[in-house]
């Protein structure tokens, strides 16, 4: 889950981290507001996406009136598809220098990984390429932690001057928001050194693992929600991985690599998949709530029903499709292909309930399928 | 990384943490059905009693002295993962599989730490397992299912249970059989790698050819297409996601194609300058085999 800039600065303040004074508003008369209680400000849109400044999403004002316009004319705006809904008025600092400071998992490695480099503002990417020497990574033991004196350590012989021991400090307490907060990643940059020497997160971007929202149950309200077309919100809802897409052929099958090498056959067919929806593991027992979400799809002019049962019964899920089949009625064409535990049993009800007959072959299914839609 | 074994046999002692469940003791069941060794389950609730025709014990540990296991699986929702990971690991299993998906990553990254320092093979979290039909299987799979499973001598790796199953299935078809089918997980992080895998069957005198499933995401089916072009055995591959589109999580974390990196062009393209036969579709993986075996 993807935590905003402000969702992110409340995790760090929440830690003790220094992070700049401001408020989220909503209207040009909240951010006016706020100008004249901080004086100078900084307008951010608030989304959980990059390359907000390249956008127009961020201006710089000095008075609580301009600060309403630039509020005005950032609220609303589509950046990377997402709308803009809030902003963040935040005091204006004046900046010295910026760097850069970063703790993720690093999956490669099964350890975090702490980033720090002098050249703020830019993608870590580039610096890596361009300024090696700027930039000091280390793989930390997760069972030993990384305190202020190993932050200290890694940034020896940087030219930080008296910002170091700040620098420290905050890298030391972004690796405790790492592990407290199952934070994937938890990203300042800018972390600036302002002109009055204080050193405050800029900006932040926090990633928390979606498998251990249920022990961040404090903040995880204050997470972004995924972009979703209405159909994907009803597929969460219901418990369901659903993903629309543009296609012609709608897809049911169980569990994730079956389900994408369905849609990878219909293209190969030359068909356009509609959807990407399975229905394995715990969410098995589905069958009636995804074939609804399927059909729901006005683009959908044929079905593939594929199973292949491991932990997923296939009896379980061939009655659960029947239901929703007899319930909704729909005249669309469907093709099975039904392997597994459970095979029998779910082969004898489709041929019974629904007259009928699966294919052996997947292949076969999702080519009938194919020209059916076409 | 540890050295133990990864293809179960007839005489591997397996464990069932979580076997007093639902799903825990319809899978020992099947398990049991199959030939799989099973010694013993761990329920704290239930220590001293009898399931599945076996001792349950309240820990690992206390299996380990009255009924010594070799592998044990693993039959634990994600919150209580950890724990049980830990007890089996200190308990001194060889080969811990862990089945549960949606494990928080700090977590998974704790527990396989934990694994390596003490010499034990983890394979997952979210697996289906491993399948050696005619000896025994640990997991999720439909290994009683002689459509899917018979022995023979190809060896199958599958980051995905049920593709996993659909490949195993055309392998049977076209009248091979598998010498080891191995699940290792559909998680970004897990213990037993697509090259860890790709060794362990290059290595076992029973298979004479291998079929590699992967998908999209992460950096294993390169990694081990570098083993693939060093080692003698014919390898056949199949790799998912062809249609899917960037940027979004396929059902798997682990399937999530961002920039170049986990792109299914840049894994096929590995693979084959490796020497590796990759197929459009799966249906073609049984022609593959017979061209490769011929």
């Amino acid at each position: 889950m993807n935590f905003e800039e402000h969702a992110g600065k409340a995790v760090l303040r929440g830690a003790g981290l220094p992070v700049p004074q401001g408020r989220v508003c909503h209207s040009p008369e909240e951010a006016a507001e706020t100008a004249r209680a901080i004086g100078p400000v900084v307008v951010k849109a608030q989304v959980p996406t990059g390359k907000r400044g390249k956008s127009g999403g961020v201006k710089l004002v000095d008075t609580p009136e301009a600060a309403a316009d630039a509020a005005r004319a950032i609220l609303g705006m589509d950046i990377n598809g997402h709308k803009v809904g809030k902003v963040l008025v935040e005091e204006k600092a004046g900046i010295a220098r910026e760097f850069y400071a970063a703790v993720l998992l690093d999956t490669a490695n099964r350890s975090p990984l702490v980033l720090f480099s002098t050249e703020g503002g830019m993608e870590i990417e580039e610096v890596a390429a361009s300024r090696p020497d700027a930039l000091k990574r280390l793989n930390v033991d997760s069972t030993k932690g990384f305190s202020e004196a190993d932050a200290k350590a890694l940034i020896q012989g940087l030219d930080l001057g008296d910002a170091a021991d700040q620098v420290a400090a905050m890298l030391a307490g972004l690796y405790k928001v790492w592990e407290q907060r199952d934070a994937e990643l938890v990203e300042v940059n800018p972390l600036a050194l302002l002109s009055d020497g204080r050193v405050v997160a800029l900006d932040c971007k926090l990633t928390v693992d979606d498998s251990s929202l249920y022990r961040q149950t404090d903040i995880a309200p204050q997470g972004a929600e995924e972009p979703m077309t209405a159909l994907e919100k009803r597929g969460k809802d219901a418990g369901l991985k659903y993903i629309e897409l543009d296609g012609n052929v709608g897809v049911l099958a169980n569990g994730a690599g079956l389900t994408m090498t369905t849609m990878d056959v219909i293209q190969r067919f030359g068909g356009r998949p509609a959807n990407f929806l399975e229905i394995g593991g715990e969410a098995y027992t589905k069958g009636t709530e995804a074939l609804s979400l399927v059909l729901s799809n006005p683009g959908v002019k044929a079905l593939v029903v594929n199973f292949c049962g491991a932990f997923a019964r296939t009896d379980v899920m061939a009655q659960g499709v029947i239901n929703a089949w007899k319930e909704l009625k729909p005249t669309l064409p469907v093709f099975f292909s039904i392997h597994g535990t459970g095979e029998e049993e779910a082969i004898r009800l489709v041929r019974q309930e629904l007259g009928i007959e699966p294919f052996d072959l997947m292949e076969d299914a999702v080519r009938h399928a194919v020209e059916a839609a076409q | 990384m540890s050295t133990a074994p990864l293809i179960v046999r007839k005489d591997t002692r397996v464990l069932v943490q979580g076997i007093t469940g639902k799903q825990g003791t319809f899978w020992t069941e099947q398990m049991q059905a199959c030939g799989t060794k099973v010694v013993g389950g761990v329920n704290p609730k239930k220590a001293g009693t009898t399931h599945c025709g076996v001792p349950i014990f309240a820990t690992a540990k206390d299996a380990m002295k009255e009924a010594p296991f070799d592998a044990s699986v693993m039959f634990i929702p994600p919150a209580m993962a950890l724990d049980a990971a830990t007890d089996a690991i200190d308990a001194g299993a060889r080969l811990l599989v862990v089945l549960t998906e949606h494990i928080p990553a700090r977590d998974v990254m704790t527990l396989l730490n934990h694994a390596k320092a003490n010499g034990t093979r983890v394979v997952g979290p979210n697996t289906a397992g491993l399948v050696t039909p005619g000896e025994g299987f640990i997991g999720i799979m439909p290994a009683f299912n002689p459509l899917v499973f018979k022995p023979g001598r190809i060896g199958v790796i599958s980051r995905s249970g049920s593709l996993g199953t659909l490949v195993s299935l055309n392998i049977v078809r076209a009248g091979y059989g598998q010498s080891a089918f191995l699940g290792i997980g559909g998680d970004p992080m897990i213990g037993t790698t697509t090259r860890d895998a790709l060794q362990a069957l290059a290595d076992d005198p029973g298979t004479d050819a291998i079929v590699l499933v992967g998908e999209i995401g992460g950096g294993m089916e390169e990694d081990a297409a570098e083993l693939a072009a060093t080692i003698k055995k014919p390898v056949v591959s199949f790799i998912a996601g062809y249609a899917a589109p960037a940027g979004k999580k396929m059902g798997h974390a682990g399937a999530i194609v961002t920039g170049d990196r986990g792109s299914y062009a840049g894994k096929r393209t590995a693979l084959e300058k490796a020497g590796v036969r990759v197929v459009d579709t799966p249906g073609e993986i049984g022609q593959a085999l017979a061209d490769a075996l011929a």
